[in-house]
């Protein structure tokens, strides 16, 4: 589970790495807010929440996409997905070591299961079994690919009514 | 003389306002349900109920003989150890499978409070922290806790082979015979007492591996019985039909005030995140910062729950399960780690709500307006974080809600004879 803190987009890191003084200013700011929204239990879903199911990932090293198998996401019910890997470029990422993360940042805590992630029938492919959503809501699905090219991690916000 | 020519100036805007506020909520009272909402209602009914999940690591489930059996043990005081506790005692028919009390009571006190049986068949979690993961398993904990039952796995084979031969061996073939009390003493088992223990520990392998089969599947008995305890429908489910067939006249089943409730509970008290589908519950395990009961230890809820089920010895993947592992996916895919699990608790049923008190998992509420106060106040949970966020309701709100919450009473779906002792049996 993460805080709401850590779904807010990220990428300007490397600006304030420059100074140690404005990072831990930094640090403190993040740390209050953090502190902030978990005490108000409440993150407001964002009017233009991206439900898009391909996403570029953090820091640009893959594209990742996903299909729930059956098309349509339940609520409640043990289901399969199944998530493409590939390079920017398109190219198949196979041999990558996946991890899953989701939660409601509006209710504070994560997937009810522990989802496997196994190698798919075709390059690129990964099958992650074992995902289940208790509520309907906005949750927030995190995928963290490891291979080649390095660590990444692609967010996936989804809207079950 | 000033002020009185001016006060009906002042009330003429204020008494407007009461009047516009007072429409509006009448109105809002008779606004017809929109379709997303149509939806939700439907989704709540008792007729949206799916057929009973099969259970496959319980090869009798659903033997019409295993139900009798189990309906034998359930109210079966032999299987104590003061012969004074059966199932029934603490689950007890007339009172929706539950006993009216903050904290259960056996031989001795939980620390929890009795869960009602009826429709639990759907869950894949038993118990408030749901360490069990079978309605077979479950009913296996309190015959061997000290404070329940306290009877030792010995003493419960003894009597199922000995009172329920004929029954058990239609079912499962010729009961071991449990005479040579130097093999078999009279009391036994890995949860009793010192000299219990003792004794089980002194028995030779194969003769405890007998002992536990006996045990287990008097257990698989019992669940096949339980399975067959489903809510009834409620005033609420009449409703609900009425609205999906547009019958206006029919909708009078509910007052003005519960049908509020209605709207407050799909709406904005967001009762449905976790009191979903037609059992009002969606089955697992929330944080809702209920306080602890004093004198209790801290309880750490599901935290411990999802550890305690991994081990368990008569667990989904268990040799004493029937299942296949493919069978067992909730056990496979389990999340034993993550913050949201300590403090969190089963989330209940609320069918048949109101005759259910005392509220929460140690009887924490003593009535059902308590229960919403808790959630429109929203505090600080006692252990871990609670995920209620304060609601905003006024006084009014509140009592409609509690008026809805007891029209989901509708008693149990059964045959008659199996809400009752079987004839010459306990209460």
């Amino acid at each position: 589970m993460r805080t709401a803190a850590k779904i807010t987009p990220v990428g300007r890191s490397g600006r304030f790495a420059r100074s140690k003084v404005w990072g831990a200013l930094l640090g403190a700011v993040a740390l209050v807010a953090g502190a902030g929204l978990v005490g108000a239990r409440m993150a407001s879903v964002p009017a233009d929440l991206d439900t898009s199911a391909e996403q570029v990932t953090e820091r640009g090293l893959y594209r990742v996409s996903y299909e729930p198998q059956g098309g349509s996401i339940p609520v409640g019910r043990l289901h399969t997905w199944t998530l493409r890997v590939t390079t920017p470029g398109g190219e198949p990422v196979g041999n990558a070591s996946i991890r899953v993360d989701g939660d409601m940042p509006q209710h504070g805590h994560g997937l009810p299961t522990a989802p496997k992630v196994s190698r798919g029938s075709a390059p690129g492919e990964y099958r992650v079994d074992g995902v289940k959503f208790q509520m309907n809501g906005w949750w927030v699905m995190d995928f963290t690919v490891r291979a080649g090219a390095g660590e990444d991690t692609a967010h996936f916000n989804l809207w079950l009514p | 003389m000033r002020g009185a020519v001016r006060r009906p100036a002042l009330l003429a805007p204020v008494g407007s306002l009461v009047m516009l506020c007072a429409t509006v909520l009448v109105l809002r009272q008779l606004t017809p349900w929109n379709a997303r909402e149509r939806e939700t209602l439907q989704s709540l009914s008792l007729a949206s109920l799916p057929p009973l999940p099969p259970d496959p690591s319980n090869r009798v489930a659903d033997d019409p003989r295993a139900v009798g059996l189990g309906h034998g043990l359930f109210f079966d005081t032999r299987l104590s150890s003061n012969g004074g506790v059966a199932c029934a005692s603490c689950h007890q028919p007339a009172r929706n499978f539950t006993d009216g009390l903050p904290l259960a009571r056996g031989l001795g006190r939980t620390s929890r409070k009795t869960m009602t049986v009826v429709g639990t068949a759907y869950s894949p979690w038993l118990f408030w922290d749901g360490r069990k993961d079978s309605l077979w398993s479950q009913a296996l904990g309190p015959l061997e806790s000290s404070v329940e039952h306290a009877s030792g796995r010995m003493q419960v084979a003894r009597v199922v082979a000995g009172h329920y031969g004929r029954e058990y061996r239609a079912l499962f073939g010729t009961p071991p015979d449990f005479s040579d009390t130097g093999r078999f003493p009279a009391a036994a088992g890995p949860a009793g007492t010192r000299a219990e223990r003792r004794a089980w520990e002194r028995m030779r392998e194969e003769d405890r591996e007998q002992v536990t089969r006996v045990f287990v599947n008097a257990g698989k008995a019992i669940a096949a019985y339980e399975r067959r305890l489903r809510p009834a429908p409620s005033r609420f489910d009449r409703y609900v039909r009425a609205v999906l067939e547009g019958d206006r006249t029919g909708q009078a089943v509910l007052s003005r005030a519960e049908v509020a409730g209605v709207r407050l509970f799909v709406g904005k008290a967001g009762c449905t995140g976790c009191h979903s589908g037609p059992l009002f519950t969606n089955n697992d395990f929330h944080n809702t910062g209920v306080p602890a009961r004093p004198g209790l230890p801290r309880d750490l809820g599901r935290a411990l729950g999802a550890r305690q089920v991994v081990k368990d010895e008569f667990g989904c993947l268990s040799p004493s399960s029937d299942a296949k592992p493919v069978d067992c996916p909730e056990l496979r895919f389990l999340k034993t780690d993550g913050h949201e699990l300590a403090g969190a608790f089963r989330v209940p049923t609320l069918r048949n709500v109101a005759g259910a008190a005392p509220y929460m998992h140690a009887g924490q509420f003593a009535t059902l307006r308590e229960v919403v106060e808790h959630y429109h106040r929203a505090p600080e949970a006692p252990a871990g974080r609670t995920e209620l966020a304060p609601l905003g309701l006024s006084e009014r709100e509140m009592d409609q809600l509690v008026a809805f919450l007891e029209t989901l009473g509708g008693g149990v779906d059964a045959p008659p004879e199996l809400l009752r002792a079987p004839p010459g049996r306990g209460k």
